[in-house]
């Protein structure tokens, strides 16, 4: 093929806010968008007098959030094409640090400015621990090159291993109105869970697309070595992915204990399916180097949609977790089948004089 | 990179034996019941369901992919046999062919959606995983199902004998169908050609292609395999404790993977040995039997398999570091000045 | 050599859509004959071969003929009944199994349920071994072999399914010259059991040495067939492209401009002692010698990816450590890796995240963060500036040609506004026609001041290129030639000595 060596044309025809936002709209996005509006319909139907309420938007304002935080805390990895199993354990364990902290040493007497300083305290051990485990991980996944499920594996059988046996499978709870208002609170009649996960969502989604750290976790996603012999420090930022994970389950820990008012060895295990299910869905390329988070929270919506829906239902929550698995088995099939198809009509309509032809 | 896999052909089985030697030493020094016979004995029973489990599994490992749904599989299987016989009163030989059958049926819808969706497996099983599972719970109530039929839950001996010491050993069901199974899966492994396939298709699945391996026949066969040993895995656990709890196996996926990857199985496929996969079940048997006799809580087994599959990975991805690339004419060059 | 050909096509002619692949080309091979097959990308020749061995039926009107039976196209279960088997460029072998196993393979894979004979394998593959007169121990895993002796496996797997034509894509791809006479030792002796052999191959001096006929296509049809020992690789390189190439030796004295690049004494134990040289601005020069010769190595330690053991590096006079690849490019340097598909670029990301993936350091504040926007008009500038196709920077790399896609990989280094440039074999791979364009670029980044290091294998390239010549052999280097005082021919038989 004869190369154009010949007088180059002007850069982009950018023609203006539209096509960007056309560009950056993958078929995905708003593939999901239609899923959710049609689910909202569909139970709406269903259940004309319960569903389309502010007592069920309250709710799934409420139980998005931890579950959002935990399913950033494995989309992470996904896009640096790995993946963090030990999420849930990670985020159990943080808080019961957190928990045995505050019950251990906060007494009814004290003064509000102590317990303050006390809680903050709580809150940087917490922190601290779950920044140590996403260290440890991060090193051995990017220094030993070992495999990330075999290494969250491990770490999530010797965190789950010590949270049972220090704990006995107990709870521990009963913690200040402070933390309970965290949990439980609302700011302008918006659940401060809710809040919390969408200035954590914002600021991640700032990190991945406008931060050298987090363009650089998507290149490392669909190609280390390249990444690498690009000047990439990619062991540090492999380090960076998994302790941002866990500094993600650390932020979830303070939610869900702040909700149940207690903290676990055993909660929230069903969550890792979950997580992964709505990563995927959401558009998180499982191989690694692509996603989006707009597109993991649309699909976290859907998940608490019908969550919400067959609640309301009466449905058994058992089933609900079979109808996720379908849900994301469904999904999976119409985009590989269906996306192609789609794909080029959007490429049809996004279609520009290409560059540089003479 | 290519060094070291030489090396390592039969070098993982040898390191596996040198640690369980060195362990078993080390325990039966720190508990005179450890060597017994009958302690071994029951350790083997104890384990027949794991090592059944990690033979499936090890077949689906060598073909590139992964399954984590396997347990949760079993535990269909486990329910839909104990639902039949002992509340619909099926005789044993329609029950047992229709539990193994709904293992290898949920085997192959694995398969099926791995190879048409071309979706990693680990995704796939996940999403299987909670669909097998949160129908087996919902459809059982969550109910256990106490009482067996005669046929599941006697006690079968094949061999029994009394001990100078006055114990007796018995060689039972579960452990006949655990060597069987293991047999056949280093049979199927190293004797057929699906097994040699199997390997193929682990080390380059695209030469695999071009030569004519039948990909789609090849998993479904593989997912299917694990399938069948869920489902007899699953059988023998209701055999084995007399009752049908369907959450009795939930989390055991971790402990069979465990026991398959410190036998030497690749999670990128193409990798590993039968013996060597057994020698891993006995490595997790052992430890676990230590910590037991030992007196420590079992709370803390959990961490052990943990620290187990951290330190080994964390050995086999240090050795396999790419050393210098050595051209041995620049080596004998440089040598001389 | 019998005097019917084995294998004959007659107005072959393929068409995939609207595209006319092959145009009425006749192609003949005879038994124990080598040939090659030559043509840029898009000539057809890869289309001819699967049209062989069965990838693709003909369209009608064409007539194939395999030891005198017609046939109107093949299957690749006809194929392999015939007897044509190709060796793709990967070898298509299982690291993981033996070499009796991988030689043995067919017996494996027909069927789930037969039983595998061990013996019978082992058996196949050392009478393959034997026919070529080669020994390999049958146990060891192809995991741990050289290259050359994969390809003897690979040779020996069409052997062992009784293989009378044997097709090889780019066979002499990584091969050191003794390996390349150990393959054209087994050719000969696969020429004396009557087999046809099938070299396609972008490498012409070698064509021209190894075969006995060549074919040139051009844009689907045939240019012509001629006798090896009557052509030269120049004039197939003008069969081939249409065109005249002229060849200009370089008239540019560097020797009194700034160095930029001093290396002296650089060692690295097992690879290459006692390197020392300097790049000066603005000149080229060229890093040749045989495969194994240590240039990547010594390369990659420039680059920082592999630090010596000994020895200094001074940048524009200044000593520096080269640590990792970072310091490296801090300090200017840059790398164009030989394996542009996945060293050199993120296939399935923009061209435009893969444009700035070298600077994000520059692009970026103090926190790290990168203004919207700034991404998109550096990858812009370079597109415009280097001239990349592309229907738009969001475009994903691996929809750009191949000559684009090297446009790209070369212009996310250029960014890095770098004082010196590696290039690593720039042109493997790369259509004849493209590979002038390309040492334009390369000349015109030197006119520019830029200091260009260029590692290659091929002697017209380096010689017509650089203003110097380093010639390295067995890690160290042995000579320093200048265009001017040498000829090509007695650079060459320096080289090939």
């Amino acid at each position: 093929m004869a190369e154009d060596v010949g007088a180059a044309r002007g850069p982009l025809e950018i023609d203006g806010l539209l096509k960007r936002i056309r560009e950056r709209t993958p078929g995905d996005i708003v593939g999901l968008a239609i899923l959710l509006v049609v689910l909202l319909g569909l139970f709406s139907t269903l259940l004309p007098a319960t569903f389309p309420t502010i007592a069920t938007v309250q709710s799934i304002m409420f139980q998005l959030p931890e579950l959002g935080l935990l399913a950033l805390a494995m989309a992470i990895p996904l896009m640096s094409g790995g993946l963090n199993l030990a999420i849930i354990a990670t985020a159990n364990q943080s808080a019961l640090l957190m928990a045995w902290i505050m019950t251990h040493s906060i007494t009814p007497d004290m003064g509000s400015s102590e317990v303050a300083l006390l809680i903050v305290a709580a809150l940087a051990a917490g922190l601290v621990y779950s920044v140590l485990v996403g260290l440890i991980t991060g090193v051995l996944v990017a220094t030993m090159g070992v495999h990330p499920i075999l290494v969250t594996l491990g770490t999530m059988s010797v965190i789950d291993g010590a949270s049972i046996y220090l704990t006995r499978g107990t709870i521990i709870s009963g913690f200040p109105e402070a933390v309970q208002w965290i949990g439980n609170g609302t700011l302008m009649h918006i659940p401060v869970p809710f809040l919390v996960l969408l200035a954590t969502a914002g600021v991640v989604s700032l990190v991945l697309s406008r931060t050298k750290f987090g363009i650089s976790i998507y290149m490392i996603g669909s190609n280390l070595e390249a990444t690498r012999y690009s000047g990439v420090d990619t062991r540090r930022v492999i380090i960076g992915v998994y302790t941002l994970s866990s500094v993600l389950c650390f932020v979830a820990a303070t939610l869900m204990m702040a909700r149940f008012n207690s903290a676990s060895a055993e909660y929230a295990q069903s969550y890792l399916l979950i997580t992964i299910l709505s990563a995927v869905l959401g558009g998180i390329d499982p191989f690694g180097g692509f996603g989006r988070i707009a597109g993991l929270l649309i699909s976290l919506v859907i998940l608490q949609v019908i969550s919400s829906g067959l609640n309301l239902l009466g449905v058994n929550q058992h089933l609900t977790l079979a109808i996720w698995g379908f849900t994301l088995i469904a999904v999976m099939a119409v985009r590989f089948y269906l996306a192609p198809v789609v794909m080029d009509a959007i490429r049809y309509a996004r279609r520009s004089p290409p560059m540089n032809r003479g | 990179m290519r060094d070291l896999l030489a090396r390592f052909s039969g070098r993982t089985e040898i390191y596996l034996a040198i640690v369980i030697v060195v362990i078993g030493t080390t325990l039966s020094l720190l508990s005179p019941y450890f060597l017994t016979i009958s302690n071994l004995i029951d350790l083997v029973e104890t384990y027949s369901v794991t090592a059944i489990l990690a033979m499936g599994l090890f077949v689906v490992l060598v073909s590139g992919g992964i399954d984590i749904s396997f347990a949760a599989t079993a535990s269909v299987a486990q329910y839909a046999t104990a639902f039949a016989g002992a509340d619909l009163g099926w005789p044993a030989y329609v029950c047992i062919p229709c539990g193994l059958g709904i293992g290898v049926l949920l085997g192959c819808v694995n398969a099926i959606l791995i190879h048409y969706l071309r979706i990693a497996s680990i995704i796939i099983t996940v999403a299987t995983m909670s669909v097998y599972f949160g129908l087996l719970m919902y459809f059982s109530h969550g109910k256990s199902i106490y009482t067996l039929p005669d046929w599941l839950s006697t006690r079968v001996v094949f061999y029994e004998a009394e001990l100078a010491s006055g114990d007796t050993i018995r060689i039972t069901l579960p452990i006949v169908v655990m060597v069987a199974a293991v047999i056949i899966t280093y049979v199927l492994m190293n004797r057929l050609s699906a097994g040699r396939q199997l390997y193929a298709m682990g080390g380059n699945p695209e030469a695999a292609r071009r030569l004519g391996v039948n990909i789609a026949g090849v998993q479904i066969l593989a997912y299917a395999y694990l399938g069948f040993m869920a489902g007899l895995a699953g059988l023998i656990q209701a055999h084995r404790v007399g009752e049908s709890v369907p959450n009795a196996l939930v989390g055991h996926e971790l402990n069979v993977l465990a026991a398959a990857v410190l036998g030497g199985a690749s999670l990128n496929g193409g990798i590993g040995s039968v013996p060597g996969v057994v020698l891993g079940v006995v490595l997790l048997a052992m430890l676990q039997n230590g910590l037991n006799l030992l007196g420590v809580s079992s709370y803390f087994f959990q961490i052990v398999i943990g620290l187990a599959i951290l330190l080994s990975t964390s050995i086999t991805g240090l050795s396999s570091r790419p050393g210098r690339r050595r051209s041995s004419r620049a080596a004998e060059a440089v040598a001389n000045g | 050599m019998s005097t019917a050909p084995f294998l004959r096509m007659t107005r072959a002619t393929k068409r995939f859509g609207g595209v006319v692949a092959l145009d009425d080309v006749d192609w003949d091979v005879m038994a124990g004959e080598v040939h090659c097959l030559v043509g840029e990308n898009g000539s057809g020749k890869s289309t001819m071969i699967k049209l062989v061995s069965g990838v693709h039926l003909p369209d009608p009107g064409t007539r194939i003929e395999v030891d005198g039976q017609p046939h109107a196209g093949i299957t690749p279960k006809l194929a392999k009944d015939l007897g044509i088997h190709v060796i793709y460029q990967d070898l298509s072998l299982f690291p993981n199994l033996s070499v009796a196993e991988n030689i043995a393979i067919e017996e494996v894979v027909q069927g789930l349920a037969r039983p595998v004979r061990r013996t019978r394998m082992r058996e196949i593959a050392a009478a393959a071994l034997a026919r070529l007169d080669f020994v390999l121990p049958l146990d060891k895993s192809v995991a741990s072999l050289s290259i050359a002796e994969r390809q003897i496996i690979a040779i020996c797997r069409g052997l062992a399914s009784q293989a009378r034509l044997l097709i090889m894509d780019e066979p002499t791809a990584s091969l050191t010259r003794a390996e390349v006479r150990l393959l054209l030792g087994i050719v000969a002796r696969l020429k004396e059991q009557g087999i046809a052999i099938v070299f396609v191959s972008h490498r012409l001096e070698e064509v021209v040495e190894i075969a006995e006929r060549v074919t040139v296509l051009r844009d689907g049809r045939r240019v012509g067939t001629y006798p090896a020992a009557q052509i030269s690789a120049k004039r197939l390189a003008e069969l081939m492209t249409g065109r005249a190439i002229e060849h200009k030796v370089v008239m540019h004295d560097v020797t009194s401009i700034t160095p930029l690049l001093e290396v002296t004494a650089l060692t690295r134990w097992g690879e290459f002692a006692d390197v020392t040289f300097t790049l000066h601005r603005g000149e080229v020069l060229g890093l040749t010698g045989l495969l194994g010769a240590g240039r990547t190595e010594v390369a990659l330690s420039l680059f920082g990816m592999a630090p010596s053991d000994s020895g200094e590096i001074r940048v524009e006079g200044r000593p520096v450590v080269m640590a990792s690849n970072r310091e490296a490019i801090r300090a200017g340097i840059a790398y164009l890796s030989e394996d542009r598909l996945s060293l050199g670029l993120n296939m399935r990301q923009s061209v435009k995240d893969n444009l700035v993936l070298t600077v994000l350091d520059r692009l970026a504040n103090r926190l790290g963060w990168i203004k919207p926007g700034k991404r998109r008009a550096v990858a812009a500038d370079w597109v415009s500036r280097l001239n990349i196709r592309t229907a738009s920077i969001e475009a994903s790399a691996q929809q750009l040609s191949g000559g684009n896609q090297q446009r790209v990989a070369l212009a996310k280094w250029l960014a890095t506004e770098p004082k010196a440039l590696i290039l690593d074999s720039p042109t493997v791979g790369v259509d004849v026609g493209n590979k002038q364009g390309i040492y334009e670029i390369i000349r015109g980044l030197a006119a520019r001041g830029i200091g260009i290091l260029l590692i290659s294998d091929e002697i017209p390239e380096v010689y017509y290129t650089c203003d110097r010549i380093l010639h390295m052999r067995e890690g160290r280097i042995v000579g320093v030639h200048r265009p001017t005082e040498i000829s090509e021919h007695e650079l060459e038989e320096r080289v090939y000595a």
